[in-house]
């Protein structure tokens, strides 16, 4: 069986449907991706596998074993990362992976050796004795992560890793994902950066408003969703935004300062065009700029909210 | 059933080593209750009446305030659920919640035996008995504190809501005011609190008398209600998951 199977998972808030019947898996070794907005359901996803929130249809297995009828059994192989780095603001780094150890009933010996372990892994050895409170978000971020690896678990949730960290640190965050992963641990990672989700993912899967609207690994959706162009003009003189928006190929304009961003899915037809109807008004093209589309494009695309 | 007691352990050394000093440990739980006594003392109260009183409410604040300030901290925190996460049931992450508590509560206690035994001059009647008492009564209070914390729904007023509990409960259990000058109908809501028992059982174990529930009831109820709101509080935490 794969690392994670989930069948029609469905949570409903007091009448309010947050995630939407939503089926998929996750093979082992394989570092997934759960893309959305904000709202999408990522984090309610994450914890009904962990069993913090309620699942309300459907069912889902984890390393085997069910969230609604072996809990204790999934809560022994799976680590989380929350979205918020919710370690104990009073207890030093060492204490709260000792204590984290200690709850999963690691032997003393051997949880010493990991605490270690881990520190220098995640390069905060001149932090074990500072309180956690002391600790910048970066720092924090690690150490939270650090927790979640103690009992070394077979399979890793990181609700939204990089939430808030600056380049540095982001990039520090995500060469400590690529290094687990390749170690061989599973990890399912939810985030709303499209950057993230791309650079770092083998499978994404993207969600919004509780529903799953696409998957795919990053090249594929990149070709899935960005046979459009974005080309840029502005013209000499004036010509409205009504006719740009009837040439064929079109597939959206929008204004924007003195001149026209337009989404288009066949450039070359589109410029004769817009050659040909500033000839016929005596005006001329005086800039002209095509590229792809980018990631962020690429995301607003699929969620169905692209502004070109 | 030994991995849970473990864990309960582990989770009140971790508790009673980060809320220890903890200002509303403090004063709520040691300072507050001697104020308070103190304060009747000099009123002219009786000692003999005020003694198990004295005992009874830091007892009651000990063991009571650091379940208090720990839950409510961890759930605004978003650390609550980190205990949640652990292989070890909801029962076992209450008992472990109300264990530091009940160690925080017996701390207290046993500072208040020697006041009352040295200032007083009120040598306990029955060690023993006294001893089983403060453990009844401590654990009793302790996971009282942690059904209370959790029977709140915001965090933020859990400790306004919380001492709007606790201090009815202190006029009304034959802690200051003898329920035989409480007007009848008050002299119910008396018996359904579960500190005139353990003022009831303390009185007896350090005076040697009782005044309205003989020991033989007092002591097995503190035990009793002990294990029923554990029960509760078990619940509780299995109602907090949305
Ligand atoms: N405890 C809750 N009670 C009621 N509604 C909730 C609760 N938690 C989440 N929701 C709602 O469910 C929807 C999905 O929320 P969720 O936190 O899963 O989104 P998300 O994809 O993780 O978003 P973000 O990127 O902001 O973290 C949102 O509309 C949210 O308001
Ligand atoms: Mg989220």
């Amino acid at each position: 069986m794969d690392a994670i199977v989930v069948k029609n998972l469905t949570k409903y808030y007091d009448g309010f449907l947050a995630v939407d019947h939503i089926s998929f898996s996750v093979k082992w070794g394989e570092l997934f991706g759960f893309l959305g907005p904000n709202g999408a359901g990522k984090t309610t996803t994450v914890r009904m596998l962990c069993g913090l929130t309620r699942i309300s249809e459907g069912d889902a297995y984890v390393a085997g074993y069910s969230p609604l009828r072996e809990l204790k059994l999934v809560k022994k192989v799976i680590g989380l990362v929350p979205d918020v780095s919710n370690l104990y603001p009073e207890l030093t780094c060492w204490e709260n992976l000792l204590f984290t150890g200690e709850m999963y009933g690691i032997k003393k010996e051997e949880l010493v050796n990991r605490a270690y372990e881990l520190l220098k892994l995640f390069d905060l050895m001149d932090k074990k004795d500072s309180k956690f409170k002391q600790l910048s978000k970066g720092q924090k971020r690690k150490l939270t992560m650090a927790a979640a690896l103690v009992h070394k678990p077979k399979i890793l949730f990181l609700d939204e890793p990089t939430i808030g960290l600056d380049v540095r640190s982001r990039r520090a965050v995500w060469s400590m994902i690529r290094e687990l992963n390749e170690n061989g641990l599973t990890i399912f990672l939810t985030t709303h950066n499209i950057h993230e989700a791309f650079n770092l993912c083998e499978r994404i899967m993207v969600i919004n408003k509780g529903k799953v609207i696409a998957a795919g690994n990053p090249t594929e959706l990149k070709r899935r969703f960005s046979g459009s162009e974005v080309l840029e003009v502005s013209f000499t003189g004036e010509i409205s935004i009504e006719e740009i928006s009837q040439i064929p190929g079109v597939i959206k304009a929008s204004r924007s300062g003195g001149s026209f961003k337009l989404v288009v899915s066949d450039p070359i037809s589109v410029i004769e065009e817009l050659v040909g109807k500033a000839r016929s008004r005596r005006i001329s093209l005086n800039y002209m700029y095509l590229r792809g589309a980018d990631a962020e494009e690429v995301f607003l695309k699929i969620i169905g909210e692209e502004h070109a | 059933m030994l991995d849970e007691i473990r864990g309960a352990f582990y989770i009140a050394k971790k508790d009673l080593k980060e809320y220890y000093f903890k200002p509303p440990t403090i004063s709520w739980g040691i300072a507050f209750p001697l104020v308070f006594a103190l304060a009747f003392l000099l009123r002219g109260w009786g000692k003999d009446w005020l003694a198990p009183g004295l005992l009874t409410l830091s007892l009651f604040f000990g063991s009571t305030s650091m379940s208090a300030a720990s839950i409510v901290f961890e759930r605004r925190m978003e650390s609550f659920e980190r205990l949640l996460l652990f292989p070890i049931s909801y029962l076992g992450v209450a008992f472990g919640k109300a264990l530091s508590s009940f160690f925080f509560g017996l701390l207290s206690s046993t500072a208040t035996v020697a006041i009352i035994w040295l200032f007083l001059s009120i040598p306990p009647h029955n060690m023993m008995l006294l001893m089983l008492c403060i453990v009844g009564s401590a654990l009793q209070f302790s996971s009282m504190g942690i059904l209370l914390s959790f029977a709140v729904k915001d965090p933020a007023q859990a400790m306004t809501i919380f001492n709007s509990i606790r201090f009815p409960m202190i006029f009304l259990s034959n802690i200051i005011i003898p329920v035989s000058k409480l007007p009848h109908y008050l002299t119910w809501i008396s018996f359904a609190i579960p500190l005139t028992y353990s003022v009831e059982a303390v009185r007896y174990a350090l005076i040697g008398s009782y005044d309205i529930v003989p020991p033989q009831i007092s002591i097995p109820v503190t035990f009793i209600s002990f294990f029923a709101f554990l029960y509760l509080a078990e619940i509780m935490i299995k109602r907090t998951i949305p």
